[in-house]
């Protein structure tokens, strides 16, 4: 998208010269005012409600805002007091295993998933409908089915693990109300709310591959897993790195998986950003230091949109 | 196959409120007492009117960008492009707290018009950028014929570009249909009393009583909560496939 001098462009229909009216309708031919014309609304949206939150979200972080009550400027000292803050400090390290974990489970498995999907079966347009709908089917609802299978009277989870013979007593894990299971349970259902997005676009990457590639290796004696290393993985690379940035900024700013399950219990072991700010923000109405909160996400999201942007321009 | 049984799983637990298998007959009485007796309606309907005037919304504005981004040369078209691009990248967790406070000021806190306002902020971006590879593939020459013609821009938009367009904005539509529907955090932090709220914030929240969870009420909730998209995305499984992937490849 390159764009030319406007004032060159010419217009398609010849106007004699007079009248002002044809002037006016020569006007709104042109590109640019077309242009300006239908782009306004999208523009206007994103700068009143993304653009200018975005400077309130900064203004709130530097203040002592509380909800209904105007703040003053106080500096850094949201930033400075959540870093001595040891329930932000819990947040940013489960924050940090819930986003990397859930991303290399959701990668692998969606890979898995994608060659899978790419193999001659059975049924393929329904076996794809059935992957997907985990996508579909709105994450606070579903969420709530995992709730009661990870529920400690009735966890259907652990009925299935005592009747496989892994557990001793079918009450033995309480998912929810211990602090490592807990963080299980929401990678757990991270991963299988995220893992259409990956196998479905992989498996875009994978058909776009071009199939006398691998004719030419087979004939060169290349078995199935050096097909794989040396054809499969370097092509998908772009679309594996792209799904793997978007989904890191969207895992990590996760809301509703958490707010459902645990509602970042037991004893904060789960809280995200998203659920703390919601808490210290507008739970307990402490705006300036939810936004603070908020805005450690930024940072991250810069880099993913650098490095997202890096890989359109290759393209 | 692990992910298939695990979502095998949580689609057959929650289809009834029998733990395991439904081994005493299919019981009704928590569809029921859903209807009848909670504001589930209400909250459908608040889903359903938040949902489709948000996504008129966003199909009509976006339809107008991309179609400019796409065809139209203009000093700073490609600036455009890349802001709508990062914002499309902007969590909503980045924004929820500021956009409490402008809905506040507006007058609009705890109604469902906040949902209408703000659920674009995220629609638009992500259609536009959509709609712009479908616009992209529309050959230029039958556009430039109908100006010839005499056709002004917006005829040949909605009389050429947007026919032969058809299928992208189906896939726009539902997705912007499905992700409103599904919204849960502005939906949850905008708006707080019951008659409200949306289906997803109404039946996480509003159906839990005390410690004595309803199990049988919440699951049918969820259920039902989830059937408009389901029945939506049975019917237009491929254009959810291509949305899927235009979205985060192209």
């Amino acid at each position: 998208m390159i764009t030319p001098k406007s004032e060159e462009k010419v217009l398609p229909i010849s106007i004699p010269k007079d009248s002002p009216w044809q002037r006016l309708r020569a006007y709104f031919q042109r590109d640019t005012t077309v242009g300006y014309l239908f782009i306004s609304p999208a523009l206007l949206l994103l700068l009143t409600l993304v653009a200018y939150p975005f400077c309130i979200a900064l203004y709130f972080s530097v203040s002592n805002t509380m909800v209904g009550v105007p703040g003053s400027f106080v500096g850094f000292r949201n930033f400075i007091n959540l870093l001595h803050n040891d329930i932000f400090l819990q947040t940013l390290q489960n924050s940090f295993i819930f986003t990397s974990v859930s991303v290399f489970f959701k990668t692998i498995l969606g890979l898995a998933l994608a060659l899978l999907l790419n193999q001659r079966l059975w049924f393929k347009k329904f076996i794809r409908g059935a992957v997907l709908l985990p996508f579909v089917i709105p994450t606070a609802l579903s969420t709530l089915g995992w709730w009661w299978m990870f529920d400690s009277l009735y966890s259907v989870v652990n009925w299935t693990l005592y009747h496989l013979g892994l557990l001793r007593s079918p009450s033995e894990l309480n998912w929810l109300g211990t602090p490592y299971l807990a963080m299980a349970a929401v990678i757990i259902v991270n991963v299988w709310r995220g893992l259409p997005f990956f196998a479905i676009s992989i498996l875009a990457g994978l058909v776009a591959i071009p199939r006398e590639l691998y004719e030419a290796a087979e004939t060169d004696g290349a078995g199935k897993v050096s097909k794989f290393f040396y054809i499969t993985l370097p092509l998908l690379r772009p679309v594996l790195v792209i799904v793997v940035l978007f989904s890191t900024i969207f895992t990590l700013s996760d809301f509703n998986i958490v707010y459902v399950l645990t509602r970042g219990g037991p004893i904060n072991s789960t809280h995200l950003f998203a659920t703390l700010a919601n808490q210290v923000g507008l739970v307990s109405g402490n705006i300036g230091e939810g936004a603070a909160i908020s805005l450690f996400l930024f940072p991250i999201l810069v880099i993913i949109v650098y490095f997202q942007l890096k890989m359109i321009r290759k393209e | 196959m692990l992910v298939t049984s695990f979502k095998d799983d949580g689609e057959l637990y929650d289809l009834d409120s029998i733990p395991f298998w439904i081994y005493k007959g299919v019981v009704l009485s928590h569809y029921r007492f859903l209807l009848a007796e909670t504001p589930f309606l209400t909250w459908i309907g608040n889903s359903l009117t938040a949902s489709v005037l948000s996504t008129i919304i966003s199909v009509i504005i976006s339809v107008l960008a991309a179609y400019s981004l796409a065809r139209l040369n203009f000093r700073g078209a490609h600036s455009f492009g890349i802001a709508i691009f990062i914002t499309y990248l902007v969590p909503p967790a980045l924004l929820f707290l500021p956009l409490s406070q402008v809905v506040h000021k507006l007058g609009l806190s705890d109604s469902i018009w906040s949902l209408v306002l703000t659920y674009p902020t995220f629609l638009v971006p992500f259609c536009t950028w959509l709609l712009l590879g479908y616009f992209k593939t529309v050959p230029r020459e039958i556009e430039e014929c109908a100006m010839v013609d005499g056709a002004t821009r917006f005829q040949t938009l909605t009389k050429i570009v947007l026919p032969v367009a058809t299928p992208g904005i189906i896939c726009a539509t539902l997705f912007s249909f499905t992700l409103s529907w599904n919204e849960f955090l502005y939906a949850l932090t905008f708006i707080s009393s019951t008659a409200q709220k949306t289906a997803t914030v109404g039946i996480t929240g509003d159906l839990i009583r005390g410690d004595i969870y309803y199990w049988g009420s919440l699951m049918a909730g969820a259920v039902l909560g989830s059937v408009p998209i389901v029945i939506a995305y049975v019917f237009f499984l491929d254009y959810y496939v291509s949305g899927l992937t235009a979205g985060a490849i192209k």
